[in-house]
């Protein structure tokens, strides 16, 4: 659909475009299609039987009723799929199917699969599962006094899956020596993505061959993972993306139902499909780490000295992400504020919960809680407006940081700036009547990580262009739409590199059959890597056609200019059309094909832990917000955000207000209500849409969105990414502002009304957590600061 | 029970055999194959399964089948007309779609609701559409294309 609009006055003629995405038409009419929209003639329907302990030996499972029930066609359990996998090479600790034990109620322990879903629901029934209980562990201070070990192989004790202690610098002797030192304690409760598509995949084994049409935002990774899993070779299977109905990083990691579709097909030789209920997405979850924290910075001449941050997390049952997200929790303080020197040691810890994973922000939003909640308090006792506080330490474009990540673009001075100005922040502050209040916050966040999930030297990203004699070209990408407008990316950088319009770009995706590897939907990866991939062949092509061109019109190739389907010479008058062009380099070269491919060139440190953090580029975000708060109710209502953020070139101007909106609105909910909550017993007790509650229309306040324009010399055309950071200064801004409305410090998420009535009733002065684990942390890793730490222009 | 029932869907007349468990949600996406009504909660708690039955809003995952017997059932698939033209336009104008997986629910809703404006009636768009959940756009650019819908209805 083409919408009349005014052209960017930008030079270019469709980036930065206020126009529609490529599939809005497609998606509105309904006819976008979804994994669970596929039926295959002579479909079966699976379902998965679900632990209902929280932790405990299986000691028999009996199959034979389900069996015998007409209309079964298979039964699987663990012992069918034996093989171990996890997303990080460095945690192979999962199966499909429990082997053995269960450590989550919910986790799967036999599948079936049947003529109908109601026959295949009714043999989970019939499938008989004795559990001996142990004893279940559901927090951080439970996994780590527990006798009991989730994982007997693990190497930690106490339940640690992971311990990361670094430091860079002389943390204790700069805090020794500073004038003015705080420590604070903070509580990150655990929600999930919630996308509104539920997990599906239809398998279909034929001739021999696997093909896999499945809701997931990384296929690239199910095609490492699952040859193994179901040995099969890895020539054998073919993954197929429709589009998703939102990912949020809950379809990213390698799931039982898309394992059992594909083992239960291969058995039955027939198409199987999965498609998992509300309920089961809270039992696959790999959401956001609960997070329990503790930090104490120095500061001499109100600069940040000294950082020592602690993390606790709760990882639930298996490793997942994990291990990244510890990193993470410690990689990102140093990209916002110039810190002196830092010390971070987090240890992830197994509990008898559904695993948790990457949610938008990976890790950071937890430590970016506390690090923004803390800067509050130190401003408020040092006398300084916050602004001021966190503008006198920002890091400088063109920097390195104390942990070694090299910053590029940074226009977060300019983020603060606009977000003060425009919120009247200054007059606000500390001046709203008792009730009202105004608070904010800052946030960073990776566009892309520079380095793979499994470390190789290829490139991450790679598109194929193709011009065909008809004139059609065609862009070939294996990235998936989760929502977030990859596919007009793809369509809008390759027709600004040939002068076309985005509607003449045919796309061919996410089919690994077809299209050529991308690693995925994650890590804010896919404007940054596959953009400039697609800029890269896109860019190939204009040269083999301006070759062409200049060939026919007896001028330099480059002064052709590439204008609406027409190669014109540099007097604007003589021109060959573009599909004489094609015609031309067809003739002369065979099949125009041409391939992009984008490889990070990172810098990075030189010491273990070192390969989590580093990026191509940075995007920061800074947010003020206004809230009331209801003292008969206890309720908060958020009353305008005031967004900014520094997106270096904005490619799709709706698109990427709209992940800024999307952010907001889900730091919003993380700020507020969404939590999931347990009973003793590890049952999850608000696994639905009742019970687990998330912002409505109702419940969202205005948003003014700022976008800071300051193009990166890594982006194509200068662009970073949108999709996470502006998450991240949402739930601190929040509670700064809940802090000024009502004098009381909330330092955990959510603020639900009964603990603001609480707090209001009892006078406390802060809501959180009190103490933290005295987890015996390793020697860290002692890593000097580097010598051009901070300085510009490095 | 089993019983076929007679439903008018899209303007075309379809017969059915269905279970008595079996609901409206099941019988258009497995039955008739139209799957742009989507699945969302099965609680009738996101209103991604959204239909008009009789030209009033169903969440189609908790209305049973046999109960819309004799009925008239519009989908996403079925809506046309100028409002229909309206409201793609102004879905596609503001960015209101992004997985899109809501979105079906909420395009039958803008029509629902900007005829009852039309007929004269006024409308808060946030309260009517606080029963559809998205988890993509934060609701703004969704609230957007609804002004932007009624504007060009008025045109």
């Amino acid at each position: 659909m083409r919408m009349n609009e005014a052209r960017p006055n930008n030079g270019y003629k469709t980036i930065g475009r206020r126009a529609a995405r490529v599939e809005a038409f497609t998606k509105v009419a309904g006819r976008a299609v979804y994994a669970d929209d596929v039926h295959l003639p002579g479909m079966l329907y699976g379902r998965l039987k679900r632990s209902t302990v929280a932790h405990g030996r299986i000691l028999s499972i009996d199959t034979e009723h389900a069996r015998a029930l007409p209309g079964v066609r298979a039964v699987i359990t663990g012992a069918d799929l034996p093989v171990r996998y996890g997303i990080l090479p460095v945690h192979q600790d999962e199966t499909a199917l429990a082997v053995d034990r269960v450590r989550y109620l919910g986790e799967p322990v036999a599948a079936v699969c049947a003529d109908t879903e109601d026959i295949a629901q009714r043999a989970l029934d019939l499938i008989d599962v004795s559990y001996s209980p142990l004893e279940c562990v559901l927090s951080v201070e439970d996994a780590f006094a527990a006798r009991v070990r989730l994982h007997e192989s693990e190497k930690f004790s106490g339940n640690a899956h992971r311990v990361v202690a670094l430091e860079f610098g002389d943390v204790a002797g700069t805090l020794a020596g500073c004038e003015y030192t705080r420590e604070d304690m903070f509580y990150y409760a655990g929600s999930t993505h919630l996308p509104m598509e539920t997990h599906a995949t239809v398998a279909d084994f034929t001739d021999g061959r696997l093909t896999l049409i499945v809701s997931h935002q990384a296929p690239y990774y199910l095609q490492r993972i699952l040859p193994k899993v179901l040995g099969i070779p890895a020539h054998a299977l073919r993954v197929v993306v429709p589009y998703v109905g939102g990912g949020f990083g809950g379809k990213l990691d390698p799931f039982p139902d898309t394992i059992c579709a594909g083992k239960l097909s291969i058995i039955t030789g027939r198409p199987v499909k999965f498609t998992l209920s509300r309920e089961e997405v809270f039992y696959n979850h790999r959401g956001r780490h609960p997070s329990l924290m503790w930090i104490r910075s120095g500061w001499k001449q109100g600069e940040m000295a000294a950082v020592h941050f602690r993390a606790f997390l709760d990882g639930g049952a298996y490793g997942s992400f994990g291990t990244a997200a510890a990193y993470y929790h410690g990689a990102l303080q140093g990209t916002t504020y110039r810190l002196g020197t830092y010390k971070a040691e987090i240890v992830r810890f197994y509990t008898n919960k559904p695993p948790c994973g990457p949610k938008r922000g990976h890790g950071t939003p937890q430590p970016r809680f506390a690090l923004e909640c803390h800067i509050d308090r130190v401003a408020e006792e040092l006398g300084v407006p916050a602004d001021e506080l966190r503008r006198k330490n920002l890091i400088a474009p063109y920097s390195t940081t104390v942990n070694h990540l090299r910053v590029t673009s940074c226009g977060l001075d300019e983020c603060i700036r606009r977000v003060v100005d425009a919120s009247g922040y200054h007059d606000k502050r500390g001046h709203l009547p008792f009730g009202e209040g105004i608070g904010l916050a800052v946030g960073c966040y990776i566009s892309g990580a520079a380095l793979p999930i499994y470390w190789n030297e290829m490139p991450h990203s790679e598109v194929m262009v193709k011009a065909d004699r008809s004139g059609k070209i065609s862009a070939y990408s294996g990235h998936t739409e989760i929502g977030q407008g990859a596919d007009t990316v793809l369509a809008w950088i390759v027709a600004e590199v040939l002068g076309i319009e985005p509607d003449e770009v045919t796309l061919v995706l996410r089919d690994s059959d077809s299209v050529p590897p991308d690693l995925g939907s994650y890590s804010s990866r896919v404007t940054m890597m596959m953009g400039n991939a697609a800029r890269d062949a896109a860019e190939k092509l204009k040269q083999c056609l301006a070759e062409s061109a200049a060939s026919a019109l007896s001028a330099d190739v480059g002064e052709i200019i590439f204008d609406g389907r027409k190669l014109y010479a540099a007097d604007r008058e003589r021109f060959i059309t573009l599909e004489d062009a094609i015609q031309r380099a067809e003739a002369a070269h065979g099949m125009l094909s041409f391939t992009g491919s984008y490889t990070p060139r990172p810098k990075y440190g030189d010491f273990k832990g070192a390969g989590v953090g580093p990026s191509p580029a940075y995007s920061y975000s800074a947010c003020a917000i206004q809230v009331s708060v209801d003292t008969d109710t206890g309720r908060v209502q958020p009353v305008k955000v005031w967004i900014a953020h520094d997106i270096g070139k904005c490619i799709s101007r709706i698109n990427v207000e709209g992940q800024v909106e999307g952010g907001v609105y889900m730091g919003l909910g993380e700020a507020l209500m969404e939590e999931m909550a347990f009973t003793p017993a590890g049952l999850l007790r608000n696994a639905g849409l009742l019970d687990y509650k998330s912002p409505t229309a109702l419940d969202m306040p205005e948003i003014e969105t700022f976008l800071v324009e300051d193009p990166d010399p890594e982006g194509p055309f200068g662009a970073k990414e949108v999709g996470q950071g502006p998450l991240l200064p949402v739930p601190p801004a929040l509670v700064n502002a809940v802090y000024d409305a009502i004098g009381v410090r909330f330092d955990e998420i959510p603020v639900t009304p009964d603990k603001v009535l609480r707090a209001l009733e009892r006078r406390s002065e802060r809501v959180g957590p009190r103490r933290v684990i005295e987890f015996p942390f390793p020697e860290p890793v002692k890593v000097e600061v580097p010598a051009d730490a901070a300085d510009r222009d490095v | 029970m089993k019983r076929t029932i007679a439903l008018q869907v899209n303007g075309a007349a379809q017969e059915v055999l269905v279970e008595g468990g079996r609901t409206l949600l099941e019988v258009l996406r497995e039955d008739l194959r139209l799957t742009g009504t989507k699945f969302g909660c099965e609680h009738g708690e996101c209103g991604a399964c959204t239909v008009l039955v009789d030209n009033t809003p169903a969440l189609s995952c908790i209305t049973l089948a046999q109960l819309c017997d004799g009925k008239s059932v519009t989908t996403v698939e079925g809506l046309e007309g100028p409002v229909a033209d309206a409201i793609h336009a102004a879905f596609a104008e503001a960015g209101a779609s992004q997985c899109g997986y809501c979105t079906p629910g909420f395009a039958i809703m803008f029509h629902h609701l900007m005829e009852r404006s039309a007929a004269g009636e006024t409308i808060d768009p946030r309260r009517e559409l606080s029963g559809n959940i998205c988890r993509c756009t934060g609701f703004v650019k969704i609230l957007d294309a609804y002004e932007r819908g009624t504007a060009k209805q008025r045109v």
